[in-house]
């Protein structure tokens, strides 16, 4: 649903390109996730998605038309994305800032109609602030992880094909982040295709169908995550000795970082 | 989770302008029965009387409405849309335009006449040489960059004025530097009329984009991801609300610190939405410059105070404790 076509995005000044010709797809009903290290262009990814940097070569389409061709409103009842910037200057209550999810789907002076506040609640209950929301709690008050479940549950109400999050369970604790990509798997069985941008590399073990590796804006290895997860690779593209064994519930590759000043 | 303050916050703006506007209508120097300014009101009994309520105070506090009202809007959208509590509608250049245009107007010897067009033109001027600058200087619509331009032009503005007034006539200076402290007190009808034009059309259009400037707060990625562009929609904002403001600049001069409190007074009754608060702070806004006209010519009779100076009394405390609460 959503293709990277060699795409290239230079930022002005910078001394290499951010993205320098990566392409992929994250198709409907599969989880695909982004990983890679710090600058590696990741976010870069999800800001030319939403056309907020300018593609100096190659093309970002969504089902074969260029996102620049969609327009923002088009694109926003279709795509989801939940950015990794977000500025907050005033308060707003949970119940309002969920709300705004739907902003795509009104018009100028309408209010808000039964559809739209459906969408609140089953957003609201899936990703587990219902409580926040009735508490009617401050956007601002909140703890980073619940501010992150919040910002989630805002783009499961604006709702569509496809759902991009940048890094969504940063700070979530152990139970809110299996919560977060049960939900995400959850999505992919119904047809949602989900990129994810993300640090978790044994929990996108786990629940991706494909992994994308990003870097130094290049893809270095894309696939399934038996092929990607493969200690040679990761080692050369993190910098940092590490060995890749199995989970032993599951038998999904998991990565372990070992530490290098004790070891001599 | 309703609380008190939910229930009353619109009867009680309301009525903070329908008591407002009375007083206004009530009170004066020349001093009048309640009965007599209703029936002057009416156009009935002593003609003096009615030609004080209908030709002296009535419009006088409609335009002073309007100032407030036009101000306050202005102020609540821009700081939405800057995401920035400190922005207020003289920002963009609109008063340093305005003030250039006037004093320009004054000292040609011919600001009884020309000075509402040419305050009008010098701020529809300078909005539109910050918006080159910041387009200059190549960021897509930051509001950082904005806001530094604004300054910049507000600055040349300043150094402007100097050297218009250092070399004008002492009576000029007078004239210019009275027009840049505020004042409604040479209302009339159809003066009040465009203005109104001007508060109604702006602050219709910023009604519409309300919830535009709801996503806008969020920041840029966030609003592109929403299905804004957001350089685009904050232009239509800014140029709504310094149109706004630039109307209220001619018709009255520099009433200062309303489009940057009022916003603050109505959020801190708990509105949070920009639809509600841009009305909330039209209504606020009216009350306040209507009360502080009041006390301008009240006060110290038969002098009166300038309007800027009683706003700015009354709005620094007030921004003082919020900034206490916000600390």
């Amino acid at each position: 649903m959503i293709r990277y076509e060699d795409v290239v995005v230079r930022y002005p000044g910078a001394t290499r390109d951010a993205l320098a010709g990566v392409a992929f797809a994250a198709e409907r009903g599969r989880l695909t996730a982004v990983v890679g290290p710090n600058g590696s262009g990741k976010s870069t990814l999800v800001r030319a998605l939403l056309g907020r940097v300018p593609v100096a070569d190659g093309a970002v389409r969504v089902d074969d038309v260029r996102v620049t061709e969609h327009g923002h409103e088009k694109m926003a009842k279709r795509i989801a994305v939940v950015a990794q910037r977000e500025e907050l200057a005033f308060p707003l209550t949970v119940d309002e800032y969920v709300a705004l999810g739907r902003f795509p789907h009104l018009g100028g002076w309408r209010g808000t109609r039964a559809i739209d506040r459906d969408a609140i609640a089953n957003a609201l209950a899936r990703a587990g602030v219902e409580a926040l929301a009735t508490a009617g709690r401050r956007v601002q008050e909140l703890s980073g992880g619940e501010w992150q479940r919040v910002r989630l549950a805002r783009a499961l109400a604006q709702g569509g094909e496809a759902l991009v999050l940048d890094e969504p369970t940063t700070f979530l604790d152990v139970a809110h982040e299996m919560a977060a990509f049960e939900l995400l798997h959850e999505l992919t069985r119904e047809g949602v295709a989900v990129m994810l941008v993300s640090h978790q590399l044994n929990l996108v073990a786990r629940f991706a169908d494909e992994i994308v590796l990003l870097h130094e804006g290049r893809v270095a290895a894309a696939g399934a995550p038996e092929d990607v997860m493969q200690a040679a690779i990761l080692e050369r593209v993190y910098e940092w000795p590490l060995v890749v064994t199995r989970d032993p519930a599951v038998g999904a590759p998991a990565l372990l970082p070992l530490r290098v000043g004790r070891r001599a | 989770m309703t609380t008190v303050i939910d229930r009353v916050r619109w009867p009680l703006l309301v009525l903070a302008l329908v008591l407002a506007l009375l007083l206004a209508v009530a009170l004066g120097t020349i001093s009048l029965a309640p009965a007599a300014v209703w029936n002057a009101l009416l156009g009935r009994g002593d003609p003096a009387a009615i030609t004080v309520v209908q030709v002296l105070r009535l419009p006088r506090a409609i335009l002073a409405g309007l100032i407030g009202a036009g101000l306050g809007l202005s102020g609540a959208a821009l700081q939405g849309t800057m995401r920035n509590p400190l922005a207020e509608p003289y920002l963009l250049g609109v008063s340093g335009g305005a003030a250039v245009g006037a004093v320009l107007a004054v000292a040609l010897g011919v600001g009884v006449v020309f000075l509402p067009i040419a305050a009008f033109g010098g701020a529809v001027l300078a909005v539109a040489v910050t918006f080159f600058v910041a387009h200059a200087a190549g960021t897509r619509g930051d509001a950082r960059i904005l806001l530094m331009a604004g300054v910049v032009v507000g600055a040349f503005a300043n150094s402007v004025i100097m050297l218009i007034l250092g070399t004008a006539p002492s009576n000029a200076v007078r004239d210019a530097v009275w027009w840049m402290m505020g004042s409604v007190a040479a209302a009339t009808w159809s003066q009040n009329a465009w203005l109104a034009t001007y508060v109604i059309l702006g602050g219709g259009a910023l009604l519409l984009w309300a919830r535009q400037i709801d996503v806008l707060a969020l920041g840029d990625d966030t609003a592109a991801a929403l299905g804004l562009a957001p350089e685009a929609a904050a232009r239509r904002i800014y140029a709504a609300a310094a149109l706004v403001a630039a109307a209220t600049v001619a018709a009255a001069g520099l009433v200062g610190f309303v489009g940057l409190v009022v916003p603050h007074i109505v959020r801190g009754l708990g509105v949070r939405q920009h639809r509600p608060l841009l009305v909330g702070s039209a209504l606020a806004g009216a009350a306040l410059v209507i009360l502080a006209d009041l006390a301008a010519r009240t006060l110290r009779p038969p002098s009166e105070l300038p309007l800027g100076a009683v706003t700015a009394i009354v709005g620094v405390p007030f921004f003082l404790s919020r900034l206490r609460r916000l600390a």
